[in-house]
């Protein structure tokens, strides 16, 4: 196929502009894979909507706030799927979740061609919660799957939504992830500590101790996500096509040094009770820095206490 | 939940010939319209699904505005709402045709 210069032109200058946390789960789809090469499977046309959300009188969404399909990455064959953290608030229902197990069953499939997941999810919604904890569970069955025959799972984190609940689990499964400030990552959120243990553990309403305990220069420099990047398409483009060439693949020797890698952590911060403090044990001594840091100053700074390592996971 | 459906006739059929377009998100005060090219090209069918309801005569007056500015001949609309209020509802629908008539290389 051959393509006009201008589109291809255009693309650049939009993936550079286009702020990812802004753009809908369809604007990343399309800046993110090479100009014109998403097809997607079970488009928003087949109405493959939600059948619990009617009886709670909520607004559908033909494609369920999931995209799934495949494309071209830098003319290499991907796999992508994607969530809109817009509609209603990215969680996972049973179609949402069925969409991306399928997807996962393609890979595992056909372990040559990687995935690209771009998270953006609260967790599982709760108007279909039994649904969706069922899909959480089929989706990391079938991650581990995927990887197991060879495929690489590559995680994009930097929408609205961040990546909570069983987002979080799925995005701990994958092979590398990919972070932006306004990515957060975690299991429980805010709110749901707060009102489960007490503003005393956790104040949702801090905002800086939310992100500094669940933001992504956080989950950079502890190692739960690979690769820190700026707020745009460009950003997140660069990091997905090189984590699927440098992220580990998956064997015993991969889980043993991931098992490693945790063990020392908790050996390292295990007693620390605020993000700044394990930032500082990791050897950084301005640590309030930290969270003002523009981006290519923290990447160096990160790089420089812990670069980043892709024998693990 | 409240449904609404219209049909008009109108003049002229939408350029292009992509089959389908969808724009926006459904979230509070957004919506999302799915269009396809399926219809007879003196046709426009509008399906609309509102979490907002009692607005019926309002939706009747934005969409037949809309089919007289655009005269979307041979679209079928579809419209998962929100609760936009009219000026976005107006504006998406206007997108959703403006990005089926784009050339499709």
């Amino acid at each position: 196929m051959s393509l006009a210069p201008v589109a291809k032109r255009d693309a650049d200058e939009q993936r550079k502009a286009v702020s990812w946390y802004e753009a809908s789960a369809r604007e990343r789809v399309r800046l993110l894979l090479d100009v014109r090469s998403f097809r997607e499977f079970i488009g928003p046309e087949k109405r493959e909507i939600s059948p619990h959300l009617h009886i709670f009188n909520l607004p559908e969404q033909f494609d369920d706030g999931m995209i799934v399909g495949r494309g071209l990455l830098d003319g290499q064959k991907v796999f992508i799927a994607a969530q809109e953290g817009r509609f209603m608030g990215g969680a996972f229902g049973e179609v949402h979740g069925a969409k991306l197990t399928g997807l996962l069953r393609a890979v595992r499939d056909a372990p040559s061609i990687p995935l690209v997941i771009l998270f953006d999810t609260g967790g599982v919604r709760l108007q279909e919660a039994n649904a969706g904890e069922l899909a959480i569970a089929e989706i990391v069955r079938a991650l581990i799957e995927a990887r197991t025959a060879g495929a690489k799972v590559v995680g994009l984190i930097g929408g609205r939504a961040g990546c909570y609940g069983g987002g979080g689990l799925i995005a701990g499964c994958c092979s590398a992830l990919a972070v932006s400030e306004q990515g957060r990552i975690s299991v429980s959120g805010p709110e749901v500590i707060e009102t489960n243990r007490g503003v005393e553990e956790f104040d949702s309403k801090d905002r800086a101790l939310v992100w500094r305990t669940m933001g992504g220069k956080h989950r950079r420099l502890i190692g739960g996500a690979d690769m820190f990047v700026d707020d745009t398409i460009e950003s997140f483009r660069v990091a997905a096509i090189h984590l699927i060439r440098c992220s580990s693949g998956f064997d015993t020797d991969v889980l043993e040094s991931e098992q490693l890698r945790l063990t020392q952590r908790l050996q390292q911060f295990g007693l620390c009770t605020d993000a700044i403090q394990i930032w500082r044990a990791a050897g950084i001594k301005d640590a309030e820095a930290v969270p003002g840091m523009a981006t290519g100053d923290f990447i160096a700074l990160a790089n420089k206490i812990r670069e980043p390592r892709y024998d693990a996971r | 939940m409240e449904t609404f459906s219209y049909h008009h006739k109108v003049p002229q059929r939408a350029s292009g010939s992509k089959p389908m377009a969808i724009v926006g998100v459904v979230a509070s005060g957004n919506l999302e319209v799915l269009v396809e090219r399926v219809l007879p090209d003196t046709d426009c069918e509008l399906d609309i699904k509102t979490a907002a309801e009692g607005f019926g005569a309002v939706w009747k007056q934005v969409v037949a505005d809309f089919v007289e500015l655009r005269s979307p001949g041979g679209l079928k609309l579809s419209v998962n709402d929100g609760g936009a209020r009219p000026d976005t509802v107006a504006l998406r629908l206007a997108q959703a045709v403006r990005l089926i008539e784009e050339a499709d290389p």
